[in-house]
């Protein structure tokens, strides 16, 4: 017994084990439990102390926590899915097939397009239940508008995804989609006001020139808007989401934490 | 900016000016709000540029002004189909006139079929049908097909613009340069 105490205090008194975890046992006193949580860069993103209501599945359904994991899970398989895939018109689409049938796992990608749906329908689910139970009201109603915002981001990252399989499905949906943009007020060469922004009888804004050439990076959808799509669903919406994902759980725990039962 | 400012009646610049190297409040102010209004055109100026950034100076796209030929190389009464794949359009020619329709489908942009048995347009997507005028009488297309610019070049030959576009429900059809009189 003696010997075995000492073994495992000769682990948790070295210098590299104190180097990783600070503070002492977590089971002896409710100090040291709040101390691992709180300096600890993961644990801390969860408050030392929540309302029992907070706990709650039948209140809460753990629906922002839900649209969370499975942001991280499609984080996880999107960064495995780009080491096949190549956003070439020349190989998009068979890198995409080969997914499949090639390579080890082929349901990889599957995992990451039924993600991408149930992402959509947790975040719904997830405003649902926070207008239900009026967790919009003040002082959270910044956080709303945070939330509406990664809505937003939500359906933008659907959307980018799209057209990456690279088949008439998704070159037909993005043209659908993308012509929305055309009517953008001022700034799509068909919405309207456009045609107010003019230098003498230059057209500013015009089909060569608008938000919809500038999402596609052409007059219609071809290899660049492939490659701005690819660039877009990648990188840029994920690390703007990410940067919201960050302010929007911060704000949870300054607003007073997850709102209780009204 | 460098020397001081007379005294101002103001509590505040009493006595400190002592030496002419040590700014007095105004001038600290004056000179943030270059400071600022420096880094506020700086940051247009990039986003400006980050902007412009996105717009290539060239396009591998297929021109949006070509010519396709003599007006005689169409036959009365018949669509030619052509150019539907290489330029988008499909050139008819009437009795009097020679017109340029637009292949993209006005109800959500799929490309129609010109179907020769039943003389009419017809889209796969959703059964959108036009007649050989480009008028939508079936299906969920809520307007005629759009026409683009057509015009004789010196050459004689028949050029076509398509960044100009003519649509029936706007009356601009009328247009002369819509179509070419033969």
């Amino acid at each position: 017994m003696a010997d075995k105490g000492s073994w495992k205090d000769g682990i948790t008194n070295s210098q590299v084990w104190k180097s990783v975890f600070r503070h002492g046992d977590p089971g002896k006193d409710r100090r040291n439990q709040a101390l691992v949580v709180l300096s600890n860069v993961f644990l801390h993103l969860h408050p030392v102390q929540a309302r029992k209501s907070g706990l709650r599945m039948s209140f809460t359904w753990c629906m922002g926590g839900i649209t969370f994991f499975l942001f991280l899970v499609e984080t996880l398989t999107g960064i495995l899915l780009m080491f096949y895939y190549r956003p070439v018109a020349e190989y998009a689409y068979n890198d995409i097939v080969a997914l499949r049938e090639h390579v080890p796992l082929g349901i990889m990608r599957e995992i990451h397009r039924w993600g991408a749906h149930a992402m959509v329908v947790t975040v719904w689910l997830h405003m649902f239940r926070v207008f239900m139970t009026g967790s919009y009201k003040p002082p959270r109603e910044f956080n709303w508008n945070v939330g509406v915002i990664l809505l937003l981001l939500t359906l933008l990252l659907s959307f980018t995804g799209y057209l990456l399989p690279w088949d008439q499905l998704a070159i037909w949906a993005i043209t659908v989609g993308s012509n929305m943009a055309r009517a953008t007020p001022f700034l799509g060469h068909e919405g309207p006001g456009a045609a107010l922004l003019k230098l003498g009888d230059i057209k500013l804004i015009h089909a060569g020139a608008d938000v919809r050439f500038a999402l596609l990076g052409g007059r219609f959808v071809a290899a660049p808007a492939l490659m701005r799509f690819y660039v877009l669903h990648c990188i840029a919406i994920p690390l703007a989401a990410a940067v919201l994902m960050a302010v929007h759980f911060w704000r949870i725990r300054r607003d007073g934490g997850i709102s209780g039962p009204m | 900016m460098a020397e001081v400012n007379p005294p101002a009646p103001s509590t505040v610049s009493t006595g400190k000016t002592a030496s002419p190297q040590v700014m007095d409040r105004r001038s600290f102010f004056s000179w943030l709000s270059c400071a600022w209004l420096a880094f506020a055109a700086a940051v247009a100026a990039s986003g400006t540029t980050m902007i412009r950034y996105l717009f290539p100076n060239v396009l591998f796209e297929p021109p949006s002004q070509f010519k396709i030929g003599f007006p005689d190389d169409y036959k009365i009464g018949e669509v030619f189909e052509g150019w539907k794949s290489k330029y988008g359009i499909w050139v008819v020619r009437s009795v009097d006139s020679i017109y340029a329709l637009s292949t993209i489908c006005t109800h959500l942009g799929c490309t129609p079929n010109w179907l020769e048995g039943e003389h009419k347009f017809k889209c796969p997507c959703h059964g959108s049908g036009f007649r050989i005028t480009g008028i939508n009488f079936e299906g969920p297309a809520p307007r005629p097909l759009e026409r683009f610019r057509v015009a004789l070049a010196e050459d004689g030959q028949i050029i076509v613009d398509k960044s100009k576009k003519y649509q029936q429900e706007k009356g601009e059809w009328n247009d002369p340069e819509s179509f070419l009189k033969v």
